[in-house]
């Protein structure tokens, strides 16, 4: 009897976050007849799309004890430097302006990671520091302008659809697919736990750590990059402002998936609940016709009562 | 069995009420229980501590003598059983409690907060205080100077916090204890971070402090302390109370069989044919500032010691030769072949594994699973292009689980669900995963129990009988003496001498060493 109350009272826990986010969509299908729609739906997925994919690079980062606040900036720099290279009056091909977007951000993740893990300088600082310095780069590319005229090719990977689905949504669900792998199913993966969650057994256990923890912030550079050209190809234009304070909402959707900011303990799984409920929530309160002021202010309550839940989870056992 | 019941406590005359209260026990608990999730860690607890009593509580990791601890502490709320303090049924729900009733507990995990003095460490949040918030300096420095003096700890009350070695903390954390004036006092392992010099002081303490009629359990898994200090012994062993009596009526081997629960041999390791193959063969390695021109070799079969006190250098080389500090002179090869320097994952490949001397810290990943840290070690033998072969890795966690007899409800469990001999298990699955043909031991014992190592001990021997070389770094030169074949001596980062192990005295290990 005891024995099988723990177990619902530990399935309850582990599958919390779903269970909330099915009680949040129902709740919003009372309240707005167009929440169900498929329409709406789309809608939904098409905006989680960008936050889920930085958010999948800021769990790696956060599982090794890290966070990334650069992600917005390189988000921007990357969209611009790829909308440089296939705006109408160019004539590179979009495939040259994909790799070099993608360079940018591969490159910027190996400079944090380069110093934190080389240097040991606290991972807040350096990304706080690229935060700034990777911003201040994008308004300097372009004067501050924004490259509009995207080519129609290059535009298919913001707005395109395969079938019914958005292209965006394709690009989430395979990313998703190839770093919820790796994690689960590769040494580096479980390296990346073991990092986080003790350096220096990792460290005895043979592990080089400093590559470990090199590579997931060239992680989440590169899909910070790859964020940065869906966005700028779903508004047609690459702009320098874009992507500000994005950080926020890709560390929410990795603390409300469950992983654990002392590093060591979560799943991309979660995660990717974690950036759907925030998606939900967001496209609800849209259709509520909630102010986004108030949005804010919502949001932020929910992310704090998402992380009790948890501390409160782990009391108990 | 213990005396369970007290009698009527109202028909006492005022006359004779001083001689009854030396007569009831401080804590009197009988068959106290607790389970988790269904699982007894805790069956049968009993203990009758008087005052003016140092009482040895004894046991096995796993015995249930922490959970009883907790219990009595109001860290933990018991499922049966009875609890009384002077005489009266107690039922703590918090550690406040326990403090109002004046119980105070010293526990291993030290909690000062490094950037304040000592007197505020002792005091916090009971600093004397004028116009009730300001906090009285000259008072509180004062108080905290007479209580070290009364202890005869010399610490100054003024000194920051963080400018303390270890020992001075534990000591500092025990006087914090006594300024509760408490007149139960539980010492969990205090000694386990202070020398010997620290720990006679300690003692001395102890002594004091328990004239005045505190009593006093004493938990450590030294048990020479115990017949030091302790005058009373209970044991537990499986969760269950076993024995308990003065320790004047016993000898240090029945003690053990009682925490062990079977005969146990002192010692006497056959001694392994030696002058096989060479092993591992360090050639006048150095790291400046840590140890310079050590030349040793391990040979197939047997069982190097290396004895040295703090400071002489011998963690150090061995974190050297394994790989996680480069060295800046000299060379290690394995079986002729040289050893990669400051790469531990070629040398775990090599055929080198390291049991690090603290678990908790360098040993284990305690929020992950007993799998997870069982095969870490091994992954690139069990992957192909970083993919992991699940059925390999499977397989070879649960062999490892097996061959060390790890005690575990299931493979996914958290690593630091289990009990310290349990989890020192599954450092040793980890070191042996990975197959290795020469081990690095670092204080393999430090902070287990007495059955957990005889177990470590056998496994030692096993391993060397199959082929194996062990190095072995210890500060207890008992320990050293029971189980090398040869002992190395270091001495301020030098190696002072090499000498046979089995015609050694522990006074010529130490005047070596000194």
């Amino acid at each position: 009897m005891n024995q099988t109350r723990h177990r619902v009272i530990d399935a309850l826990a582990d599958y919390g976050i779903v269970i909330a986010f099915f009680m949040l969509c129902a709740l919003l299908s009372i309240v707005s007849e167009a929440f169900l729609s498929w329409g709406n739906w789309v809608n939904i997925l098409r905006q989680t799309s960008i936050n889920g994919i930085l958010a999948i690079g800021m769990t790696y980062v956060v599982l090794t004890k890290g966070i990334d606040l650069s992600v917005g900036s390189i988000l921007a720099f990357s969209g611009l430097v790829t909308g440089s290279l296939v705006t109408g009056s160019a004539p590179h091909g979009v495939l040259i302006g994909i790799s070099a977007g993608l360079s940018v951000g591969l490159l910027l993740g190996a400079v944090n990671g380069l110093l934190v893990a080389r240097l040991s300088v606290a991972p807040f600082v350096v990304t706080l520091g690229m935060l700034s310095v990777a911003r201040g780069m994008t308004f300097i590319y372009n004067d501050g302008m924004p490259i509009a005229n995207l080519s129609k090719d290059f535009r298919f990977i913001g707005q395109g659809m395969i079938g019914e689905v958005p292209a965006p949504v394709i690009i989430l669900a395979i990313t998703f697919l190839i770093f919820w792998f790796i994690l689960k199913y590769t040494t580096f993966g479980r390296y990346v736990y073991a990092v986080g969650g003790n350096e220096r057994s990792a460290k005895t256990s043979g592990i080089n750590t400093r590559l470990i923890i090199f590579a997931v912030y060239v992680i989440s550079g590169l899909l910070s990059a790859l964020a940065g050209l869906i966005l700028a190809a779903r508004t047609t234009s690459a702009l320098p402002q874009a992507g500000v304070a994005y950080e926020l909402d890709a560390i929410a959707a990795v603390v409300i998936g469950g992983t654990s900011l002392s590093g060591g303990v979560g799943t991309l799984s979660g995660t990717l609940v974690g950036a759907l409920i925030i998606g939900v929530i967001n496209n609800g309160l849209d259709l509520m016709g909630v102010s986004s002021y108030y949005q804010q202010v919502i949001k932020g309550m929910i992310i704090v009562a998402a992380v009790l839940l948890d501390v409160s989870r782990k009391k108990q056992n | 069995m213990l005396g369970c019941a007290t009698n009527s406590t109202h028909a006492m005359a005022d006359s004779r009420q001083e001689a009854w209260q030396s007569a009831v026990p401080l804590v009197l608990a009988s068959g106290v229980a607790k389970s988790f999730n269904g699982v007894p860690a805790l069956k049968n607890g009993c203990l009758e501590l008087h005052a003016g009593s140092v009482h040895a509580l004894c046991g096995g990791n796993g015995a249930g003598k922490s959970t009883f601890l907790n219990v009595l502490m109001g860290i933990l709320q018991r499922d049966a059983g009875s609890i009384r303090v002077r005489g009266g049924e107690v039922n703590f729900s918090s550690p406040n409690d326990a403090l109002h009733a004046r119980i105070s507990i010293i526990t291993q995990e030290l909690s000062p907060i490094p950037g304040m003095s000592v007197a505020e460490n002792i005091f916090l949040g009971r600093e004397p205080r004028r116009l009730r918030v300001i906090v009285d300096y000259p008072r509180l420095f004062e108080q905290a100077g007479k209580l070290l003096e009364r202890l005869r700890f010399e610490i100054d009350p003024r000194a920051p916090m963080h400018r303390l070695s270890l020992a001075q903390t534990q000591l500092v954390e025990i006087a914090k204890a006594f300024s509760h004036q408490s007149e139960i006092i539980i010492m969990d392992e205090p000694t386990s971070a202070i020398g010997e010099n620290e720990t006679e002081v300690l003692f001395d303490a102890i002594r004091s402090v328990s004239s005045q009629g505190a009593g006093i359990i004493y938990v450590s898994h030294r048990l020479s302390e115990i017949f030091t200090i302790a005058d009373r012994y209970t044991v537990f062993r499986d969760g269950g109370f076993i024995e308990t009596g003065k320790l004047a009526d016993i000898d240090r081997r029945h003690l053990v069989c009682q925490i062990v629960g079977r005969q146990v041999n002192a010692g006497a390791r056959v001694a392994a044919k030696t002058g096989g193959e060479t092993v591992l063969s360090v050639k006048n390695l150095g790291r400046r500032g840590e140890f310079e021109d050590i030349s040793l070799d391990v040979k197939r079969g047997e069982i190097l010691g290396i004895y040295g006190l703090i400071g002489s250098g011998r963690s150090e080389f061995l974190n050297c030769v394994f790989g996680i500090t480069k060295p800046d002179a000299g060379s290690a090869a394995l079986l002729d072949k040289p050893i990669p320097k400051g790469n531990p994952g070629k040398t775990i490949r090599r055929g080198i594994s390291l049991i690090t001397e603290d678990r908790k810290a360098t040993g284990l990943v305690l929020s992950s699973s007993v799998a997870f840290n069982t095969t870490l070690a091994a992954l690139p033998n069990l992957s192909f292009a970083s993919y992991i072969d699940r059925s390999k890795d499977r397989q070879l966690m649960k062999r490892m689980i097996e061959r060390m007899h790890v005690k575990l409800a299931t493979p996914e469990m958290n690593v630091s669900e289990l009990s310290g001999g349990n989890q020192q298990k599954v450092v040793l699955a980890k070191c042996m995963a990975t197959n290795p043909v020469c081990l690095l031991c670092d204080e393999p014992t430090r902070g287990i129990d007495e059955g957990a190592k005889q177990e470590v001990y056998a496994f030692l021997a096993d391993f060397v009988a199959k082929g194996g070389a062990v190095i072995v770094v210890s500060s207890e030169a008992p320990e050293v003496l029971d189980i090398s074949d040869r002992i190395a001596i270091f001495k301020k980062g030098r190696l002072a001498v090499v000498i046979d192990g089995h015609l050694a005295s522990q006074e010529e290990l130490l005047h070596l060493a000194s």
